[in-house]
């Protein structure tokens, strides 16, 4: 009991963790969590502790245990899991000892839960001013009082605090608001500890500062503790007074946010803070200039569903051998863009040039050789194969018909496979029996094999583990040295400042911003660029090895993210 | 503990998800699902070949019970009822399999077509669904059935297109499910004809709420053309057929009550059987909660 | 939601409207003309001249067609070929009687299911709800005229002698028992099984979760988080069944020879009476789109997504 896991330092509480020192909110001594009937470990032997006021930042990758983990400081557990060692004090109460009652009792009020999405964690049939108050679950309270109480929170969380605003149903809010209201309801009974579980996944830069912004604000201004559970390193750094690694159930990294940022002692750890794209704001090279004509030029475009209009007058060029990158947030319209240049979307008007041909809207009105030049890559590759076919097949399907009946089959797929850095063996074998990465690199094998020049690539990373998006990205600058031109559409302003020649920020259908990536980030334009660059969270590392950090790194050969293992 | 394994080193190769059949099987109630339905599938192909008297043959006084040679005595004419049962199942079976069959390829198709043309191609398609689907099936097979009069490809035609549109439901929003996943437009970006984009992309995306389809609408079929048989409306006297069976022994049902007793219960048993088989599919093919979330 | 309810209306009784030409085309394919079946092999030209007048049957069929829904519309359905009787007339007593059978069997039924499916829901996974769900799925698989009978052999006359097996007019309230009882299990299954399937559903949603862990005492995360969400697929569900019952109760009345508009169409059939096959057809076509529009509705006014409109 006393003896803490071998790489996980002891800050703040010592070996004995119960809350006998003043102040500790939160301490989980030992616990572990198994799934019934498998028996696996979820949670192995993990051991925290939370000071009031401060932020714990939980960080881990999908399946690290890390919402099981959540959900257990409020004594909740999900189907077909149990406890089977360890304690969890909130206050000086011991979890395990409550009554349903009690535990009714606590939740709420001594401990609150801010969900993944707020979307399906609000009641859609209930309005928001009945879900505001019935959190807060006080009898002693009278009906006005806890309306004042309920307007009260909304303020502070910038929220209008009206009768129509109480009416309301959750599916008229925005995701944001949404958001918003979930941290009110949070709040709303002065909680000692609050759990938020990846509130801000989903959530555009911009708006994911502003509730990051409300929620450090709430948590000093009530002397919260927080457990703030996340994937994104970048934004735990930011926010976090401590940091905790999970991995695979374990505990690997505990301790202060400036002692693990800058001197991260498991292997893990390193190499997920490594994989995390930096912002790169200076110390880009000019791109080469590049003369003659480009090989895909967009002019004056606009396009839309229906009578919406999404894009309006969009000029843009790629030429051989360049990446450009298309930033914009969800709803700029940068994927309907990048469809219309696959000739997926249809309804649009104005200048689609492609070495030297106007390029039909709809892919079947196009030449087979433009098909073939002009290869997409999706953003979720756990739908961008077809579940039914061999790996070998999803490559070959394509290219019979593009090229043509292969004289030698074997060998298109393995120097495919190859291109994607995965091994000929894979051909055999089903989606899925293939990892999320694995996957999009097959993805991408299906699009190289029939040799294109231009290569869109749909928020291609969005859907992975950080760890996973560092490979891709990595995959793709060996790409573009082989001369391939990449149309690379994201939200994630950090991966372009690593990746891109030049980029272009869409705004709401338009094009604010347009130039090399050097003068973009350095010395940004547009007012909406300014605000995007302020807004994403970001890092400085420290510790030995550091620069061979996403970005840094890259120009160094052969010494990119893969080699620490 | 080492870091985790980067994707690129080959591992050996994580076993496949194991088929829609095999996973049904594993359900206790699909075994007895097969179990039931085979044995009455048994009888009706069997039968006719171990029946003791001819299907027409008077044996007994009408409705005689323990007459002599027989085993459960004599139907409404005095024909031997075990031997009219051995005989009256397999044009039960095989009406109900044709019409299953043809009603559910046929709403594949269209449902296919529909979910993946979208536009107007589904809207004419599905309004016409929406007016098949405004009469109640038997309804249906009664009013054209009354009309033309009982005729064997009738009675499948009939019970095949009010399969139909029910099927093409289906099927519609399986299709709807798979084309908004990228692999279909991967498909497309590269100009792969539509007609294979359906063959090959989509159709085998769509088998397995095909095959609870296929299970679900035999079993339907089943109760369909034994109902037609029993209201008099499917095959005519004097075939053996189970349904007709009912219908003509009904009367005496509390004097001779294994001519009635017997086509029904070899109904019952089938239909549960056929059901417990298409239960355990679609548990299969849905994937029940295996325990371990996350 | 006005709107959405207004479209849902137009479509249902264009629906009626593509049904009742159907029903007449049908009847037209008849071999031999209506003067003929009316009169017999046996009729004289002259009479059947005469009729043929009367019956507009001189004129094309489109004149007909449009004088025969004419007729429906003001209720004017004709006159029975076979007891020479105003169809509505003919038809009020049966129709009353499967109305009465109707809503008998699912006020038996819905409550019986719904208490059922929820406490299925709630004990998930053990015997209660093993037994439940193997039970639902027998009975639905059974053809419900199969079900009659085998409930009358078992407490008809020839089994336990409970209940009589064939309505009679002079007949006491027990022979209602087995024909309620019988479309009361038709109906009940698939009630069951969407009550169970949508409260898991409900019960295992983030919104509930999320009530739980504000704290809130169990009754209330069931009444007033799940309920309200769980009500507008039960509530189409139970009303489909209803629907069906227009269509299920024929066989069943012709096994319980009970009087009612499905032993009306049976015998109807019987003796090629057109005009009240037509009648019937129609007026069964009509109850059932009518339950399936309201079941619409009550599924879109359960939503709030659809009641309250997006600001």
């Amino acid at each position: 009991m006393t003896e803490q896991p071998e790489n996980t330092r002891a800050e703040g509480s010592t070996a004995d963790s119960r809350p006998s020192t003043e102040g500790t909110v939160l301490s989980v001594d030992g616990l572990t969590v198994i799934g019934r009937p498998s028996d696996v470990e979820i949670i192995s032997d993990v051991s925290v502790s939370v000071n009031r006021g401060e932020i714990l930042g939980l960080v881990g990758e999908s399946g690290s245990g890390k919402t099981t983990l959540g959900l257990t400081l409020l004594r909740h557990l999900k189907r077909a899991t149990e406890i089977v060692g360890g304690r969890v004090w909130v206050g000086r109460q011991d979890l395990a000892s409550l009554s349903e009652r009690q535990v009714r009792e606590l939740r709420g009020r001594a401990v609150a839960y801010i969900p993944q999405s707020p979307a399906s964690a609000l009641n859609p049939a209930l309005r928001l001013g009945d879900q505001l108050s019935e959190a807060l679950h006080d009898p002693t309270l009278t009906r006005s009082e806890i309306a004042d109480r309920v307007r009260e929170v909304l303020r502070e969380v910038a929220l209008p605090d009206d009768h129509a605003f109480l009416r309301r149903y959750p599916h008229q809010l925005s995701g944001g608001q949404q958001q918003r209201v979930a941290i009110a309801m949070a709040f709303v009974g002065r909680p000692d500890l609050i759990v938020l579980d990846e509130p801000t996944t989903g959530l555009d830069v911009t708006t994911q500062a502003h509730v990051l912004e409300t929620i450090r604000s709430m948590t000093r201004e009530y002397g919260t503790a927080g457990v703030y559970i996340s994937h994104d390193m970048a934004v735990v750094a930011d926010l976090a007074d401590d940091i905790a690694v999970m991995y695979r159930g374990e505990l690997v990294e505990h301790g202060r946010a400036d002692a693990v940022l800058s001197d991260p002692q498991h292997e893990y750890t390193r190499r997920l803070l490594m994989a995390v794209p930096l912002l790169r704001t200076s110390g880009h090279e000019e791109p080469p200039a590049r003369d003659g004509e480009p090989l895909l030029r967009i002019s004056g475009l606009s396009a839309g569903y229906g009578r919406t209009q999404v894009l309006e007058g969009i000029d843009l060029s790629v030429s051989p051998g360049e990446c450009v990158a298309l930033l914009g947030e969800s709803g700029s319209g940068k994927t309907t863009l990048s469809r219309s240049v696959a000739g997926l979307h249809h309804q649009f008007a104005g200048g689609l040039v492609f070495d030297g041909q106007a390029l039909a809207t709809s892919s079947y009105r196009r030449t087979a050789e433009q098909r073939r030049r002009i290869q997409y890559v999706f953003q979720n590759p756990y739908e961008a194969l077809n579940p039914r076919k061999r790996v070998r097949d999803q490559i070959l399907g394509p290219y019979r018909h593009l090229v043509g009946r292969p004289d030698h089959p074997d060998l298109v797929v393995a120097q495919a496979l190859e291109r994607a850095t995965l091994p000929a063996s894979y051909g055999e074998r089903f989606p899925e029996q293939l990892s999320g990465g694995e996957r999009q690199r097959v993805c991408i094998a299906r699009a190289v094999a029939t040799r294109p020049d231009l290569l869109v690539c749909d928020e291609i990373t969005s859907a992975l583990d950080v760890s996973v998006q560092a490979e891709i990205v990595k995959l793709l600058r060996s790409l573009q040295d082989d001369g391939m031109a990449l149309l690379f559409v994201t939200h994630n302003i950090a991966l372009v400042s690593n990746i891109a020649d030049r980029v272009a920020i869409l705004n709401q259908g338009e094009i604010v911003e347009y130039g090399t990536v050097g003068q973009v980030m350095s010395a940004p334009e547009h007012e909406y660029t300014r605000a995007l660059i302020a807004d994403t969270p970001d890092f400085e590392l420290s510790f030995p090895g550091a620069p061979e950090r996403l970005g840094l790194g890259l120009e160094q050969e052969g010494r990119g993210v893969d080699s620490g293992a | 503990m080492s870091g985790p394994s980067t994707s690129t080193t080959p591992t050996a190769p994580v076993r496949r998800r194991t088929g829609l059949f095999r996973t049904a099987w594993r359900f206790g109630r699909t075994k007895v699902g097969v179990a039931l339905a085979g044995l009455i599938v048994l009888i009706a192909v069997v039968g006719p070949f171990v029946a003791p008297y001819t299907p027409t043959e008077f044996v007994a006084r009408p409705f005689e019970s323990g007459a002599d040679g027989t085993l459960f005595g004599g139907d409404n004419r005095g024909r031997d009822v075990l031997t009219r049962f051995l005989w009256g199942g397999w044009t039960l079976l095989l009406l109900a399999g044709a019409s299953a069959g043809l009603g559910v390829a046929a709403g594949t198709v269209i449902g296919i077509i529909a979910g993946y043309r979208r536009g107007w191609v589904d809207d004419v398609l599905m309004r016409t669904n929406d007016v098949l689907l405004a009469f109640p099936q038997l309804i249906a097979a009664l009013l054209v059935m009354s009309i033309i009069g009982p005729k064997v490809w009738l009675i499948v035609a009939v019970i095949a297109v009010s399969h139909m549109p029910r099927v093409a439901r289906v099927i519609r929003e399986a299709t709807r499910k798979v084309i908004e996943q990228d692999y279909v437009k991967a498909a497309e970006a590269i100009g792969l004809p539509r007609g294979r984009i359906m063959a090959v992309e989509i159709l085998p995306n769509v088998t397995s709420p095909l095959l609870v389809e296929l299970g679900l609408r035999l079993t339907y079929s089943i109760g369909v053309v034994a109902v037609l048989g029993f209201l008099g409306m499917g095959l005519q006297p004097p075939t053996a057929d189970w349904g007709l069976m009912i219908n003509e022994n009904r009367q005496a049902m509390a004097v001779q009550p294994w001519a009635v007793a017997l086509p029904v219960t070899a109904i019952a048993i089938l239909t549960v059987g056929a059901n417990l088989i298409t239960d355990g599919l679609s548990r299969a093919a849905i994937g029940i909660d295996r325990g371990v979330e996350k | 939601m006005t709107r959405l309810i207004a479209v849902r209306l137009f479509f249902g009784a264009l629906t009626l409207w593509a049904v009742s030409l159907v029903v007449f085309a049908a009847t037209q394919a008849l071999p031999g003309d209506a003067a003929q079946l009316i009169l017999g092999r046996d009729a004289t030209p002259e009479r059947l001249e005469a009729l043929r007048d009367q019956l507009n049957l001189h004129e094309p069929v489109a004149v007909q067609y449009m004088q025969w829904l004419q007729g429906v519309v003001q209720g004017d359905l004709g006159t029975s070929f076979s007891n020479r009787r105003p169809v509505a007339e003919f038809l009020a007593s049966p129709v009353q009687s499967s109305l009465t059978l109707m809503g008998l069997s699912a006020l038996v039924a819905t409550p019986i299911a719904l208490f059922v499916g929820a406490f299925s829901a709630l004990r998930r996974d053990r015997g209660f709800d093993h037994s439940a769900s193997m039970g639902t799925l027998v009975v639905a698989s059974i053809p419900e005229f199969v079900v009659g009978i085998l409930l009358i052999l078992l407490l008809g006359p020839g089994g336990l002698d409970l209940f009589p097996s064939v309505y009679a007019r002079e007949g006491g309230p027990e022979q209602w028992v087995l024909p309620v009882l019988t479309l009361a299990l038709a109906v009940a299954p698939p009630i069951v099984r969407m009550m169970r399937a949508t409260m898991i559903e409900v019960l295992e949603s983030e919104f509930v979760q999320q009530a739980r862990l504000k704290g809130l005492a169990e009754r209330r995360v069931l009444w007033r988080h799940a309920a309200p969400n769980a009500i507008g697929p039960v509530a189409q569900v139970v009303a489909l069944q209803l629907a069906w019952l227009a269509g299920g109760v024929v066989a069943i009345e012709f096994l319980f020879n009970f009087p009612g508009v499905g032993k009306v169409l049976m015998d109807a059939i019987e003796n090629r009476d057109v005009p009240l096959v037509q009648a019937v057809v129609l007026l069964i076509a009509g109850i059932y789109i009518l339950v399936n529009l309201v079941a619409d509705v009550i599924g879109l006014a359960a939503n709030p997504k659809v009641r309250v409109a997006n600001r």
